[in-house]
């Protein structure tokens, strides 16, 4: 595991965190039971108890206006911390401070600078127009009426809203639906937002325009942002530092170039050759071919070797040299940690 | 206190767009709410007019008018809470509104209240139609009719507690239904939903009159009909008074201890 000093400016350097966990965990019992009737009989009497930690004694701060990429696979104990951090569960053990509350007390004064968005839940009203819950937040946060009128017409530009105000929210498509759920849980600005995979299902250019949204309403409001994402692009987009858990415990908690460092043995490299049909198995591995254009994987600290010699033996055309896609080095660091 | 107003504005405003939209439903759920005592009321007419034009103290147009108060009295306190919450915990709805800072019992108060004074008007034309088909007779004294409205608003809010506490079972566990059909029935039985309580064996009496059912339906339409005395009416307010004392706090304390499970186990 990786303790990590983080480096921040000298600004944000005497502020206390946004966010402050330290070895968090959250075991829950369930009861077990196996399949069969004897053992649904059994299971009326006495149920086996089993514990599962979801999340294992995480640490990690998160600086006010930071934006954080938080990555795992699924069941790694992504929502569950976020739902900690929300106030939805109760921890069962460890620190958790956000904004300097602790966030399972639910008090108003910190719900009120909070905000969860749950990309496969909906706070909106299903059978009537966004623009009603969009009001009823109004009076539940008690947003004055031209704060309120001037936040929604941001709203409204940045997230090109305007044809679905009115519209009953079951006629929405699932983008336009998630960009309202966006406003709405955003009207009361709140300066801390928990995003559990706000792009889930989206296509790209909708998941592009909910990125560069997010993107903006942390440059504006200087709001400290906690994000889980399937889509690495959106990490990539948004994220210079990702928090990576897995099976409950940290992995990795740095700068996304160097989680790419860190877990990567390899490098790509790309050639355009004039003569298709050299053979270049003796430089690396090649990945595919196509066009007289080869894809190789090499040994990182070969790569500059292998790339001399290419340019040196070879009619080449074109070369470049690449990290391999992020998808494939968090599949990779996975894949360690689950042999 | 502006801000809880504003709220219940704003609710008021959500509930009559959502039953706007739900017009066709609407209409049947109103038609079910006057079918049942419809039928009751028509069963106990025949009953009455076979057995020499009265039943125990009842006569057919006492039946009639019984039926037709308890009508309104029903679709006053009615909630579909209990059907709700499961699908609230279920469904995580329940996590956006745990993450709200208001208590989400405001919403709901709010939204029933709306829903009621927008079918209420109707519910009393029907009133009067049946009232008059039924020949219904109704000559209540001017202090059964004053004491009738805080007898209804305690009846409303002792179910409103009630039901809301019940419902809070969706906390542990998922199958509530078995939960709501039991209530229901004993709800059919005791409350004098499905005959007036003085036509029920003593022993019923007593536990109806116990146990909060009674005060939550039978007893105002009791009241409205001129069958209590003044000190009965009185006594029933204060046993009202206490129902709505004792169900807030149950209320309390089941949603606190419904909440820490629901925070331990996930939402």
């Amino acid at each position: 595991m990786e303790t990590r000093k983080r480096a921040v400016d000298g600004k944000q350097k005497a502020t206390s965190p946004a966010i402050h966990i330290k070895d968090l965990r959250k075991v829950y019992i369930v009861s077990r039971q196996e399949a069969g009737t004897r053992a649904a009989l059994q299971g009326l009497v006495q149920r086996r108890r089993l514990e599962i930690p979801a999340v294992d004694g995480i640490s990690f701060d998160l600086a006010p206006g930071e934006i954080v990429g938080f990555l795992g696979p699924n069941g790694a104990g992504k929502t569950t911390t976020l739902k900690m951090l929300s106030g939805l569960l109760h921890p069962t053990a460890g620190e958790v401070t956000v904004l300097g509350y602790i966030p399972w007390k639910r008090e108003r004064a910190f719900l009120r600078q909070i905000t969860l968005v749950m990309g496969q839940r909906n706070q909106l009203v299903w059978d009537i127009p966004a623009l009603h819950s969009f009001e009823l937040n109004r009076a539940i946060y008690r947003i004055p009426q031209e704060d309120y009128r001037r936040i929604l017409d941001e709203l409204t530009e940045l997230l090109e809203l305007g044809p679905l105000l009115n519209k009953p929210v079951r006629n929405l498509s699932l983008g336009e639906r998630m960009k309202c759920e966006i406003a709405a849980a955003l009207l009361h600005r709140p300066s801390v937002v928990f995003l559990d995979e706000p792009t889930i299902g989206l296509d790209v250019t909708m998941q592009r325009r909910i990125r560069a949204f997010i993107s903006e309403y942390n440059r504006r409001f200087g709001a400290t942002v906690l994000l889980t994402s399937h889509y690495m692009a959106d990490v990539e987009a948004l994220c210079r530092r990702v928090v990576v858990i897995h099976h409950g415990r940290l992995l990795f908690d740095g700068d996304l170039s160097r989680l790419v460092q860190k877990f990567t043995a390899h490098k790509t490299i790309i050639v355009q050759l004039g003569d298709s049909r050299a053979d270049l198995r003796s430089y690396g591995e090649v990945v595919s071919y196509a066009d007289g254009r080869f894809t190789l994987r090499v040994p990182k600290a070969k790569t500059a070797r292998v790339t001399e010699r290419l340019l040196a033996d070879l009619p080449v055309i074109d070369l470049l040299v690449e990290d391999p896609p992020i998808e494939e080095v968090i599949e990779r660091v996975f894949a360690q940690e689950n042999p | 206190m502006k801000a809880l107003a504003e709220l219940y504005a704003q609710q008021f405003k959500t509930t009559l767009a959502m039953m706007f939209q739900y017009r066709a439903s609407l209409v049947i759920w109103m038609i079910g709410q006057v079918l049942e005592p419809l039928v009751y009321l028509i069963v106990w007419s025949v009953v009455s007019v076979s057995s020499g034009g009265s039943v125990g103290g009842y006569t057919t147009g006492d039946f009639a008018a019984y039926f037709i108060v308890l009508m309104l009295v029903n679709q006053f306190t009615y909630t579909w809470i209990m059907h709700e919450f499961e699908y609230r915990v279920r469904e995580g709805n329940l996590s956006f509104a745990l993450l709200k800072p208001v208590h989400p019992i405001h919403s709901d108060i709010a939204d029933n209240v709306s829903s009621k004074l927008i079918t209420l008007p109707i519910m009393i034309l029907i009133a009067a139609g049946l009232a008059l088909a039924f020949h219904a007779s109704l000559s209540p004294t001017l202090w059964a009719v004053a004491l009738f409205i805080p007898a209804l608003l305690l009846a409303f809010i002792v179910r409103f507690l009630l039901e809301w506490t019940l419902a809070l079972a969706a906390f542990w566990t998922t199958r509530v239904s078995a939960i709501n059909q039991s209530y229901f029935l004993l709800m059919l039985f005791l409350s004098g939903q499905m005959a007036p309580l003085t036509l029920l064996p003593y022993p019923v009496q007593v536990v109806a009159g116990t146990l909060p059912f009674r005060w939550m339906i039978g007893f105002p339409v009791e009241l409205l009909l001129g069958r209590l005395s003044l000190a009965e009416a009185l006594q029933g307010l204060g046993i009202q008074a206490v129902w709505v004392l004792a169900g807030f706090v149950l209320l309390r304390i089941v949603w606190r201890a419904g909440v820490k499970v629901y925070s331990a186990v996930g939402a």
